[in-house]
């Protein structure tokens, strides 16, 4: 084979580590040899995907159970979200059956020392590596924010790939983790107004459709805070499967600027909004927190819902990671936001808890939610700012 | 008797009658994991099992979570015995891994018809036509 390996690589290929650090490197090895890497290298962080019950199925948390064995992490690793708050899920509508299973999938991540709270952000709580390291991370959002504005090098690994990397430490260089492969190749010159989440995820939603997989380099951003990088990351990565791009003055990223250059115009954000609201959407679901919002989104959330009451025919769910929350209950913010009938849900979020059935129409500030939302669930949606949503909430 | 040389994804020999499609396979949300039957809408092989063949298709797409569904059909019984591809994508490679199908690739599938009765040996990265 072309794929150079260590003595260490080869020890685990071999078997000597037990069977799924060898199940684990035949994936990164064969993967490897797909795409034409030279060598494996090591990796310093790792995030996982495929954590909730109702996509893994039986056939999945099987595999998990196996891998769990004799499994064993060899770098930090934390997961995706889960189906449920994997404590508060009872008062959320979650059945008895599916809690049980999900119980029994981070059981089998915690048994080979996973980290195992349950977030799309992991960066927001003690899983961020530094610019220029490598990682091997799912979760689509996540490795589009981890490359673009941490500027940290990893491809868009699946859930079997990442588990793999935690076991052995190590991932095949190649596309992302090579810098030849991270140079912009469209511009794109923003002449919208950008201001909130929601502008941002509607961002993502034009770029991503339009640039599909080409990296985008992009103008005429004049600032944007942490919270509306990571809904710009959430939306062009499900529109467009980007894994990374450069924004001037705002990216770490050093690249070449294209020649090519394409104008984003406010009608066109207009027209992504239209096209993210059902004219007929009737709103009985409104979720903030895809991705997982961020104590200060919860503080302001809260500070919004201060002696306010959430109408009766609406459920809120404002979901974020289990260290987040637990912030927010020190802060008094939990008490707040579910004194006032809203939901603080922790580990989950409106895309992957099975809640098929149970709502109608969702208002959110995620383009990203509206995305699964409509494809998963059936619902009709609607996109507008926090503040636009948690108004409608007590409406 | 014709051969074809490619290159190991996952080791292993087969025998087997060959099911044949000119278009990339989604197991994620296009073949039931329960049944094995592909139930992509308008995809040449729908309706029909890939339990118990030697599947031969371009690529894989969509989902990862497709190489779950690769796991769950062998579980059941109900996985392909082999897997030829013109080129392996890594959702297929990882599911083929994990579920011990024997996998090769760089194979001109357009050179295999259906009912053909083939042999893989994955290890060599050799797929023959017997008959």
């Amino acid at each position: 084979m072309g794929l150079e390996l260590t003595k260490d690589d080869r020890d685990m290929l071999d078997g000597k580590y037990g069977k799924s650090a060898k199940k684990a490197m035949e994936i990164i090895t064969a993967l490897g040899e797909i795409y034409g890497a030279k060598r494996l290298i090591s990796v310093s962080s790792v995030q996982i995907a495929g954590v909730s019950y109702h996509n893994l199925g039986e056939a999945g948390l099987e595999y998990l159970s196996d891998m769990a064995e004799d499994g064993q992490t060899r770098v930090l690793t934390t997961l995706n979200p889960a189906g449920m708050d994997l404590t508060e899920w009872k008062k959320h509508g979650i059945s008895e059956r599916f809690a049980k299973n999900q119980g029994r999938v981070v059981e089998a991540f915690l048994k080979m020392g996973v980290i195992a709270t349950c977030t799309c952000t992991p960066y927001l709580i003690g899983n961020l590596p530094h610019y220029g390291e490598h990682i091997a991370w799912a979760e689509s959002s996540a490795v589009c924010f981890a490359n673009s504005v941490i500027g940290a090098m990893t491809n868009r690994e699946g859930g079997p790939s990442a588990l793999a990397s935690a076991l052995t430490g190590r991932t095949a260089e190649y596309g992302f983790h090579l810098q030849e492969n991270r140079v912009a190749q469209v511009r794109y010159d923003v002449e919208a107004r950008m201001e909130n989440t929601d502008d941002f995820g509607l961002l993502g939603q034009v770029i991503g459709t339009r640039t599909k997989k080409a990296i985008p380099y992009i103008t005429g951003v004049a600032n944007a805070t942490t919270e509306q990088l990571k809904s710009f990351c959430a939306s062009v990565a499900t529109y467009g499967g980007v894994a990374l791009f450069h924004m001037e003055g705002l990216t770490p990223n050093r690249t070449l600027v294209p020649d090519k250059t394409e104008v984003i115009t406010q009608d066109e954000l207009d027209a992504a909004r239209s096209e993210l609201d059902d004219t007929d959407a009737e709103i009985d679901f409104i979720s903030v927190g895809c991705p997982h919002a961020s104590i200060k989104e919860i503080g302001e959330i809260a500070k919004m819902l201060e002696g306010k009451k959430v109408a009766k025919e609406k459920t809120v769910w404002i979901t974020t990671a289990k260290p987040t929350k637990d912030l927010a209950v020190k802060m008094g913010y939990y008490d707040t936001i579910e004194k006032a009938g809203a939901f603080l849900v922790s580990d989950a979020c409106c895309a992957v808890a099975p809640l098929k059935g149970r709502f109608k129409g969702l208002l959110t500030d995620s383009a990203k939610a509206c995305f699964y939302a409509r494809g998963k669930n059936s619902f009709k949606t609607k996109i507008r700012t926090i503040e636009e949503c948690i108004k409608e909430a007590i409406a | 008797m014709s051969k074809f040389e490619g290159r190991k994804i996952y080791k292993g020999r087969a025998e087997g009658e060959a099911l044949v499609t000119s278009e990339d396979i989604s197991f994620y949300g296009g073949c039931e994991p329960d049944t094995g039957v592909i139930v992509e809408k308008g995809h040449e092989l729908e309706g029909k099992s890939v339990a118990g063949k030697i599947l031969v298709f371009p690529s894989g797409k969509g989902s990862t979570v497709g190489s779950y569904v690769l796991f769950a059909l062998k579980k059941a019984g109900l996985a392909p015995l082999a897997i030829v591809n013109k080129e392996t994508d890594p959702v297929v490679a990882v599911g083929s891994i994990i579920s011990e199908i024997p996998t090769i690739d760089h194979i001109d599938v357009s050179k295999i018809k259906t009912g053909q009765k083939l042999v893989v040996d994955a290890g060599l990265g050799v797929v023959s036509i017997v008959e």
